[in-house]
This record gives structure tokens, C-alpha cells and sequence, in this order.
């Protein structure tokens, strides 16, 4: 329903968006995933008209909307700091699309009801949004987006000012909402879980490129460059260069076993349900690489052991 | 130690409080006096007569014509200036060019003495080689006395103090602007919000605290700026341009009757202080919704 075709944004000499392209399908949950800086919140603030682009276009649903004003594309939005006006209580905040394009008072009342049950706000629809706590705000600014039952909903980061419990519980929350309602998203977000865990597909973004854009599996189990290998995972995958190639192994991949490959382990990492090894791999003297291993349980290697370690071949990412 | 914490605290409030005293408290009271007292002259020894200065105050017709060109100066001033302020605020705290000119441009004026200001729309008033006739003439009008004409005078003068007073308040309003989040105008406008009713529902309702501030600020100034009058018309023709606090001074200083302009004065005092009280009030109560 929306197709981004070669959308190009510059500052000065600084190309901040170059060449970007994707789609989105009716009812899918996309994230725009990529480092800070990479150009994801641009190319989101030019899909709502809020940055115009030096190249490219934007469709949606069949018709060109690169030229109309943000009011114009008829879009919902989230941002990250919720944008909510402190001045007007919570009912008004959540109205306030709905006022400004005049629809009619009945149906105002009609979509507010249905929402406000959706998000729990019955509680806090006259108080002012200085009153709430930050998940409560949240709240109030998804409310807004999803009142205006939008053809397409854009979300600015908009789980960055939470704490990671409430940040937990509300990407849960966004993406069942999501799912029920069938609302097509645009999810910018710097957080790989967060993109991971919520989204259809992924476009992973870097330097202002694409890099990739994928299901999650595919950019876990296929990433196409060393970038959308590292990014992806954590610990990052292990890049091990040999010649001119370079071979990529997930940490999680990677066994300690009594005969393989001889490492020496640098030091160990206790995460709880499990341990990140990290060992050096290779002859001693010669060239030898770093890699990280995660361990499950708490393995307790003293630095200098020597262990083995070994890999399923079809584990084994060359690029 | 209380009272000795006690002392030390007075000693430090010194200072201040003897200047404060000497300088305001001690002479606003002996205006209080003085206005219920007469002399025939500076030399003769004044009398206590009570109210009586009020009485002639209330009998007097010129005073009643310079509260009401007072009130006319401030309905005339305050609003127009606060609507301009916004306006050249929002206009350069917008995304253009040459910002830095234009917000240099709109403050000259404020840095400017009054009598300096004057005597610059002196020369733009004057009757025939005034910039505005002159200007006008090359139209083909025939322009008026701006200064001259009782009917025009308070007007000529309103129209320059907006001038100069704007852009004052035009700084407040450019720092309250800036101080907010450029994502609540995203927003609005993603909601569909025309640049009418985002001023209308977002921006002058955030304003408010600085329009409050500039509003009381503007209504003391129009009670205070009297510099003007000096270079311009001198409160005429017939006291059609007249304020309040010229008056005073004209009753003391050149009528040289301290006592009446001693009454007049406590007649500013009040008002002023009706003024500052709300200013109190409307502060305390109304503004902190953040």
C-alpha cells in the first residue's frame, strides 16, 4: 500500500538518506532498523511530509503524495518524545486529529470510547498529560494515532523514553494491538530486539543505505553483508577474516567440545543463563583472532585454559 | 543561634531595605501626607485639609481627560503591541533566511531612548516636511497634522510607541517559542491541524505565561512612558494628547502646586498597584500548568 521509491534527502554535502526504497503491505508491521544516524527517523519524517526529499517518491495506495502537506496524507503518528500538548487534557489530546478534521461529534465520541478501552485510559481522560506517568503517556499518544484509524501509522522510537520493564510490556502491547486492528506500521527504532520481536519484515538501514530488507529469520540466519551480520544478534556474530574472505559465526553457534579447534580463553562473562567466553582462536604467535562464545550456564574457564571449540558447517556465514 | 541567624539576616537585607526605604517607601508616604495637605506657597507652612485635594481632583476636568486618554493610550497600545510581538516572533523563529537581520531589525527600536524615538518620529510627523506627508503627497494626499490635530495626536502618539515597544516583547515571545518542542507542531500538523488552528489550540495557549508577563508589563509602561510627550506635543493641542504622569509632572513643575500634583500621584500609586496585584495573582494561580 505505501512504496518508497529511491527517496534521497541531503544536508548541504551530506547525503543523510540516499536511494531508499521498499514497500509496505496492507496490514504489516515494518521497521526501519538501523544505527543512530543512519537517516531511519529522516526518511519517517519525509514519509509524513514533516522533511521534503531532494529525490524520489512516495505512494500511497496508488496515488503520489511526495507533494502533499503532512495534514494532507491523512497519516498517524507516534513520536518519541509522545509530542503530547501539555496544555490540553488527555480527552482532547486524543481528540484533537479527530476536531481538527471536523468529523462529526457523534462519531468523535464513538471512536474516543472504543479507544480509550483499548489503550485502559478510562481513568485518565481529564487529567492533563503533566500528570501522567510515562507509560501513561505512551498510552495516550498511541491512542491518538490509533483514533485517527489512519491508512498507515508512523512510529518515531516511541518506546526509547521507557524503562526496559515497561518498554517490555508495551512492545508487546503495540504489536497485539497492531495484529488486531490490521494496522499497517512504519516502526523506526535503533533496538534490534524491539525490530526483532515486532516487526514483518525489517529494513535495515546504514549510513543512510539500505542494507537489507528482510523477514527477521532471513536477516538472522542470512544476513547478505558483515554489517546486517553484526548488527543483528547479540553478542555480535564473529567475524573471522581468512585471505580475503571473511567467515561469520554466531556466538550462540559455537561449542566448546573436548577435540576441534584449540582457543585460548581471554576471559568469561556471567550473564545468568548463560556465560559469553571470550577466546582467542588460532596459532599462538601467528595470527590469531577474537571471538565470543556463549556458553549456556556458567562455565568457570580460568584465562590462558586451553579448549577446543567447534562449529556446524552449516552455521558458517561467508561474505 | 535563631537569633543570631536572625541578626545576620537583617544585616544582609540592610543595604537594600535602607535604599528601598529612603528612596520609595519614605517618599510614597509623604505623598500620602502631602496629598492631604495645602499651602498657599512652597515658603507658606501647609495645613491639613483632609480629603479636599480629592474633591478639586474630582471637580477637575482635565484629569478626567488624561485618565481617559490614558485608557485609550493602553487599549490602544497594549493590545496591538502584544499581537504584533507574536506575529514577528512566529515570523522569525520560522525557517528563513536572514533571521539574524530581521530580528535586529525588529529590536532596534528597543534599544533606542525614548526621546531618541521621538525626536526620529518627530521628523516623520511633522506637518509638511515629514516623511508621512511627504510620502502622502506623492499620492496626491494632502496629509494631515498628525501632531497638531487634537483629533489625531494621542493616535500619532499610540502608533509610535507600538513601534517601539513590540519589539521588546517580541524577545519574550521568540525565547517561550524556542523553548518549545518543534515535535508538538509536527504533530499537529500530521493530525491535519491548519497553521490557524495550531496557533489558535497549541502555540497561543503555550504562549500564555509570556503573554501574561508581557501584558502586565505593557499595561505598567503605558502608564510610565511619558518621555514622548516631552519632544512631541507636550500633552496638547488642549491636553488632547495628555497622560497621567505628564500631568504631574506639569502640575508640579510648572504650575508649581506640589500639593494637587502630590494627589494625583496616590491616584497613580492605586492604579498601579490594582495592577501589580492581579500581575501577583494571575501569576500564582494561573500559569504553572507544566
Amino acid at each position: 500500500m505505501l512504496k518508497v521509491e529511491g527517496l534521497t534527502r541531503r544536508y548541504g554535502d551530506q547525503t543523510v538518506v540516499d536511494d531508499l526504497s521498499f514497500s509496505v503491505n496492507e496490514g504489516e508491521f515494518v521497521a526501519l532498523l538501523g544505527p543512530s544516524g543512519c537517516g531511519k527517523s529522516t526518511s519517517l519524517k519525509m514519509i509524513a511530509g514533516l522533511e521534503t526529499p531532494d529525490a524520489g517518491s512516495i505512494e500511497l495506495e496508488g496515488k503520489d503524495i511526495t507533494d502533499l502537506t503532512p495534514g494532507q496524507r491523512k497519516l498517524a503518528m507516534v513520536f518519541q518524545s509522545y509530542a503530547l500538548f501539555p496544555h490540553l487534557k488527555v480527552v482532547d489530546n486524543i481528540l484533537f486529529g479527530l476536531q481538527a478534521r471536523k468529523v462529526a461529534k457523534d462519531e468523535q465520541q464513538r471512536r474516543l470510547d472504543s479507544v480509550v478501552e483499548l489503550v485502559g485510559l478510562q481513568d485518565h481522560l481529564q487529567k492533563k498529560p503533566g500528570q501522567l506517568s510515562g507509560g501513561q503517556c505512551q498510552r495516550v499518544a498511541l491512542a491518538r494515532a490509533v483514533v485517527a484509524e489512519a491508512r498507515l501509522c508512523l512510529m518515531d522510537e516511541p518506546l526509547s523514553n521507557l524503562d526496559a520493564k515497561l518498554r517490555n510490556e508495551m512492545r508487546t502491547e503495540i504489536r497485539s494491538l497492531q495484529q488486531r486492528l490490521g494496522m499497517s506500521v512504519i516502526y523506526v527504532t535503533h533496538d534490534q530486539v524491539e525490530a526483532m520481536s515486532m516487526a514483518d519484515r525489517i529494513v535495515l538501514m546504514n549510513d543512510g543505505k539500505i542494507e537489507q530488507i528482510d523477514v527477521p529469520e532471513g536477516l538472522y540466519n542470512k544476513p547478505k553483508t558483515v554489517f546486517t551480520a553484526q548488527f543483528i544478534g547479540n553478542p555480535a556474530m564473529n567475524i573471522i577474516h581468512s585471505d580475503n574472505q571473511c567467515l561469520g559465526i554466531r556466538p550462540e553457534h559455537i561449542e566448546i567440545v573436548e577435540e576441534g579447534r584449540p582457543a585460548r580463553v581471554i576471559s568469561c562473562d556471567y550473564h545468568g543463563a548463560d556465560t559469553i567466553v571470550l577466546a582467542e582462536i588460532g596459532e599462538q604467535g601467528g595470527t590469531t583472532e577474537i571471538i565470543k562464545i556463549r556458553y549456556p550456564g556458567h562455565a568457570m574457564f580460568a584465562a590462558q585454559q586451553s579448549i577446543s571449540v567447534h562449529w556446524k558447517l552449516e552455521y558458517e556465514h561467508r561474505f | 543561634m535563631l537569633k543570631r541567624f536572625n541578626l545576620k539576616a537583617w544585616l544582609l537585607l540592610l543595604p537594600a531595605l535602607s535604599l528601598l526605604i529612603a528612596f520609595t517607601h519614605w517618599p510614597t508616604l509623604k505623598t500620602f501626607w502631602r496629598s492631604a495637605t495645602w499651602a498657599r506657597s512652597d515658603a507658606a507652612p501647609a495645613k491639613f485639609v483632609g480629603l479636599e485635594n480629592y474633591e478639586i481632583l474630582l471637580d477637575d476636568p482635565i484629569f478626567w481627560k488624561v485618565i481617559e486618554n490614558n485608557l485609550w493610550y493602553a487599549l490602544g497600545t497594549v493590545p496591538t503591541s502584544i499581537a504584533l510581538a507574536i506575529a514577528m516572533a512566529l515570523w522569525v523563529n520560522s525557517k528563513i533566511r536572514f533571521t539574524g537581520l530581521l530580528r535586529l531589525a525588529f529590536f532596534t527600536p528597543t534599544i533606542l531612548p525614548m526621546i531618541t524615538v521621538a525626536n526620529i518620529w518627530l521628523f516623520f510627523y511633522s506637518p509638511n516636511i515629514g516623511l508621512f506627508n511627504q510620502l502622502l503627497a506623492l499620492i496626491g494626499i494632502n496629509g494631515p497634522n498628525w501632531l497638531g490635530d487634537p483629533d489625531l495626536a494621542l493616535s500619532s502618539l499610540m502608533i509610535m510607541t507600538v513601534w517601539k515597544e513590540a519589539g521588546f516583547f517580541m524577545i519574550f515571545y521568540l525565547a517561550a517559542l524556542q523553548t518549545l518542542s518543534p515535535e508538538l507542531f509536527e504533530a499537529a500538523k500530521v493530525e491535519g491541524a491548519s497553521g490557524w488552528r495550531i496557533f489558535r489550540k497549541i502555540t497561543f495557549p503555550l504562549l500564555m505565561p509570556t503573554t501574561l508577563f508581557v501584558l502586565i508589563n505593557a499595561l505598567l509602561n503605558a502608564f510610565k512612558l511619558v518621555d514622548h510627550l516631552f519632544i512631541l506635543t507636550k500633552g496638547g493641542p488642549n491636553n488632547a494628547s495628555n497622560l497621567l504622569l505628564y500631568y504631574i509632572y506639569e502640575t508640579a513643575f510648572s504650575f508649581l502646586d506640589s500639593y494637587y500634583a502630590a494627589t494625583l500621584t496616590v491616584v497613580m500609586l492605586v492604579m498601579l498597584a490594582i495592577i501589580a496585584l492581579v500581575q501577583i495573582f494571575f501569576f500564582d494561580r494561573r500559569i504553572h500548568y507544566r
